[in-house]
């Protein structure tokens, strides 16, 4: 059930970042896809569940671990994300698909079907990015 | 073509790139006088209730867009396992599609444990799904199935609330509906009993709410199994089109014949050779 521990999930939600901005060509901002650019536009979501579903991956492991932490102790959700870090690691290069194999089995995600198996598959998505600037991005050196 | 300004792959799941696009194009339609199409609803009679030996689920077959009747023979009963099905009332795409993956998810895991799922399972992986959307998910489902503990009826609404309770109606035409089923409900009915008592209530529901209409379906969940009847009862005011507008030759009667021969002399003969190698 995702309503255990509530209190957690006050005290350790993810932090709120801007609503990115799509720069589209030429480097302006995308106004077909998000809108004339506005303060407003930036720091507020536009759909009411924009900012849930962005977190909400996140927010869940929060709030497990933080169950796991209280009932059987620091060492559970320890050993749990060493094996989440170690899972992650084994990915291909940014703009290749990996299968995230083991990191589906870990999480429990090889066994569920949500809209994120079915809706936007990124293995069929129209746009590809450049292989140099995304590696560059996912390094941090852009 | 690789794009330079993609720097990451895109996150799957919902895109809300085009929310903000499609206000602005709604508030510019609204201006000019011209609607934006609505999404086809299932403004509906949906009804259930525990009998003796099973479930009796009960809907009818109208599917509304706007005004419009979009869909006649709609099925508004879906297949979860094959122990369970489930009623479906709000928007008709997003029944259809929770039903298909909670459908999903529970074949998955009978095939990991061996069992059949449970009814609780099912509630609980609807009300999961549906609270985390916050009701952006248009459904209101009655789920009803026949497990090893028993026969179970549960309504999940909109929202991701619950209520487990012998008899139930929900949609449009519930009160309507509810109102024969407060009245003639006993607990542990005989199977024919049951049926006709849903019958009559999805009946009360076409005949007083507009949005249901059409045929009834009715589907009876049993331990031994499932009858689905569709459709129970098909409404009287059928459809009298044609279809064809073909006649068939002598549909007009021939009253006289005269025939003319028509005399051609030949003027100019050419012959010309084909090539058939």
């Amino acid at each position: 059930m995702n309503t255990r521990g509530l209190r957690s999930q006050l005290k350790d939600s993810v932090p709120v970042t801007g609503m990115g901005q799509h720069i589209g060509a030429y480097g302006v901002q995308d106004t077909l896809r998000s809108g004339f650019s506005s303060v407003k536009n930036e720091l507020l979501p536009s759909h009411a569940l924009e900012l849930s579903e962005k977190n909400f991956q996140l927010n869940q492991d929060k709030m497990n671990f933080s169950t796991l932490r209280n009932i059987q102790g620091l060492h559970a959700p320890l050993k749990l994300q060493m094996e989440y870090r170690a899972a992650r690691q084994i990915q291909r290069l940014p703009f290749l698909q990996s299968s995230h194999l083991a990191l589906d089995t870990l999480k429990g995600n090889d066994e569920s079907i949500s809209f994120e198996d079915i809706l936007n598959d990124p293995a069929q998505s129209e746009m590809v990015g450049e292989p140099h600037i995304m590696v560059e991005y996912k390094l941090g050196l852009m | 073509m690789a794009l330079s300004n993609v720097v990451e792959t895109p996150a799957s799941g919902f895109n809300f790139e085009n929310v903000s696009r499609n206000v602005a194009l709604k508030g510019l339609l609204e201006g000019g006088h011209t609607k934006a199409p609505k999404p086809m609803k299932t403004g509906t009679t949906i009804a259930g209730l525990v009998c003796k030996d099973g479930v009796v689920l009960g809907a009818d077959t109208r599917a509304t867009s706007g005004e419009v009747v979009a869909d006649k023979m709609c099925a508004k009963i879906h297949y979860i396992s094959p122990n369970m099905y489930c009623c479906g009332a709000g928007t008709a795409a997003d029944t259809e599609k929770t039903t298909d993956l909670l459908s999903s998810n529970l074949t998955i895991f009978s095939m990991n444990s061996g069992r059949n799922p449970r009814v609780v399972m099912a509630v609980n992986i609807l009300q999961d799904m549906l609270f985390r959307y916050r009701g952006q998910i248009g459904a209101s489902l009655i789920l009803g199935g026949v497990d090893c503990t028993g026969n179970h009826l549960y309504t999940v609404g909109p929202y991701g609330s619950i209520d487990n309770v012998p008899y139930l109606a929900m949609g449009s035409g519930d009160l309507a509906a509810l109102g024969i089923l407060e009245d003639r409900f006993k607990p542990n009915m005989e199977l024919e009993e049951a049926k006709e008592l849903v019958r009559d209530a999805i009946h009360s529901g076409i005949m007083s709410d507009l949005a249901s209409g059409n045929n009834i379906d009715i589907c009876v969940i049993t331990k031994q199994g499932v009858d689905y009847i569709r459709p129970y009862q098909e409404s009287e005011y059928k459809d009298k089109r044609q279809r064809r507008y073909k006649y068939r030759p002598g549909t007009t009667s021939i009253l006289t014949e005269k025939i003319v021969p028509l005399e051609l002399e030949v003027v100019q003969e050419t012959v010309q050779r084909m090539d058939t190698a």
